[in-house]
């Protein structure tokens, strides 16, 4: 199975390693996955007070299309409202990084990571919470 | 570095041809195409008695009688002519089979199919260094037992069952004992008669012969064993296994089998200084790496490392396009399930999901090691940045305190 070379990209130089101060009330950050699975992604948010998305960071356990999804992911978050973030669909990323059928699953986590984060964030500084997270087995 | 050169450490899945056994092959398409059931005509004279001559170089490297040997197209075929054969031939006697729970696939799935043909099979645990407990094989004969089936060693792990032991269990309740020694042949030495082993599957593609052909050894005296065919046709193999035989690859086979019985002392003392090399280095320079199965019992050539929160797939997109190795990691499977032989052994899902297997060969050389050392080191630290589990490890949190939203 071959990698498309946007895959490898963000493989090999992953975008926004790191990690946010998460006490921060500015910062949601979305936990998903879970070892046993094989792969655990943390994506964060730092949201300014205008509602956009100033700073995103990851950190994933995973094989390298979900380290490769949740690396395009954080690039897509900056600069966007929280609005236009919940909108990322992980076909999208699917698309952009030419995933093969098996690991769509990797691309599912990054949707779920987004919201997650996005949930937290909204959660902490008392707003609506506008997230509806998927469903899954 | 030799960047310009794939480097191979993945011999527990397939082995290249040695150049030798290719050469004595090739006049077996062209000038020799004979059949070796074509008795009336040198063409298939000599088909014969190049399978004869392949024949008795095999039984000569597992000290058996060449009439012992019937040829399949693999190790897998072998494992099911086996298992069926001795479930359909001794029906009369009884319907119930022994085997592991870390046994191959050819191995299970045959028991399975043994299941719903109305038989009754036993799947034992193996101890957390892999090994049967044989007074828990022992326990498990009853008086409708045919078959104890345990692999000499395992392919995932190179762990290597206490043979002799198991035989004289066998010997003692009158069981037939069957082994499947894919990976042993050609590699350790191998006596099953010395052990009491009665039927054994193995292959010539993972002892440096070509793909497409193996051979079940069935013992012919003190017992004389008996299997139902599984393929019906023309009675080739002494109507144990009908087909026209394979006469280049047997010949392969054959070669392969010469070669190894010369060099295989050389090459396990070659490659055990190698392999304990490379497992030192990355034992001794990362944290938490894990050595998986015994490290007493095993082949010497093998070794099945778990690099903790590391997932196995992605540490092999950092040096896969150089290097070949194989992982117990769910990602690497069809199935998204993480490796049962390790789950048998008692790792926990997400060690399983970190396993890497490093499988030496004869054409493996020291610089290779070398450089999967380096690229090793390099993966595993560059995996271990990016993971949020091994930062909230070593920043002292416990993983099984979170809740984790399994997918």
């Amino acid at each position: 199975m071959a990698y498309s070379d946007k895959l490898l990209d963000h493989f090999k130089n992953p975008r926004n390693v790191g990690t946010l101060d998460k006490s921060d009330k500015k910062v949601g950050t979305g936990l998903v996955g879970a070892p046993e699975c094989g792969d655990v992604m943390r994506l964060q948010i730092q949201v300014n007070e205008e509602g956009l998305i100033e700073d995103a960071k990851f950190k994933t356990f995973g094989c390298g299309s979900a380290i490769a999804s949740s690396s395009l992911a954080t690039e897509w978050l900056k600069g966007k409202s929280v609005d236009e973030a919940l909108a990322i669909d992980n076909m999208a990323l699917v698309e952009e990084l030419a995933l093969p059928p098996v690991k769509i699953h990797c691309s599912v986590l990054a949707e779920d990571a987004i919201k997650s984060a996005i949930k937290d964030y909204q959660e902490k500084n008392g707003l609506e919470v506008t997230v509806v997270m998927n469903e899954h087995h | 570095m030799s960047k310009d050169r794939l480097i191979y450490l993945d011999n527990n899945a397939t082995t290249p041809t040695d150049p030798r056994v290719v050469d004595a092959m090739l006049p077996f398409f062209y000038e020799n195409p004979g059949n070796a059931a074509s008795r009336n005509h040198p063409f298939g004279w000599k088909a014969e008695e190049a399978v004869d001559y392949a024949r008795e170089q095999i039984a000569n490297l597992i000290k058996v009688d060449s009439k012992e040997i019937i040829f399949t197209s693999g190790a897998t075929e072998a494992d099911n002519l086996a298992i069926k054969g001795v479930f359909e031939m001794y029906a009369r006697k009884g319907n119930h089979i022994i085997t592991l729970k870390t046994e191959h696939k050819a191995v299970l799935d045959a028991c399975k199919k043994v299941e719903k043909m109305g038989g009754e099979v036993t799947y034992l645990d193996v101890d957390r260094e892999g090994l049967v407990n044989l007074a828990d094989l022992e326990a498990a004969i009853k008086d409708n037992t045919i078959l104890v089936s345990i692999m000499w060693a395992n392919n995932e792990t190179g762990v290597i069952q206490p043979m002799k032991e198991i035989g004289a269990i066998c010997e003692k309740h009158g069981v037939l004992f069957m082994s499947d020694a894919t990976q042993v042949v050609g590699k350790i030495p191998v006596d099953p008669k010395a052990v009491g082993v009665h039927l054994m599957a193995f292959t010539a593609h993972k002892m440096y012969g070509p793909k497409g052909v193996g051979a079940l050894f069935v013992n012919r005296k003190k017992p004389r064993v008996k299997v139902t065919a599984q393929m019906d046709g023309g009675g080739h193999e002494r109507g144990m296994r009908s087909g026209t035989l394979n006469v280049p690859g047997i010949v392969g086979f054959g070669k392969a089998a010469e070669i190894a019985a010369k060099e295989m002392d050389q090459d396990m003392a070659r490659l055990s200084k190698l392999r304990d090399k490379l497992e030192n280095s990355l034992v001794s320079s990362l944290e938490e790496v894990y050595i998986n199965g015994s490290v007493e019992h095993r082949m010497p050539h093998v070794t099945n490392l778990s690099f903790k929160h590391v997932e196995g797939e992605g540490l092999m997109m950092t040096f896969n396009q150089n290097m070949a190795v194989s992982s117990g990691s769910a990602c690497t499977s069809a199935s998204l399930e993480p490796s049962y032989v390790l789950i048998a052994l008692g790792l926990g899902d997400d060690l399983a999901h970190s396993s890497i297997r490093f499988s030496l060969g004869r054409f493996t050389k020291e610089e290779d090691v070398d450089y999967a050392i380096e690229a090793l080191q390099k993966g595993v630290t560059h995996m271990r940045d990016l993971s949020p589990i091994w930062e909230m490890y070593k920043e002292g949190i416990d993983l099984e305190s979170i809740e984790w939203s399994a997918h």
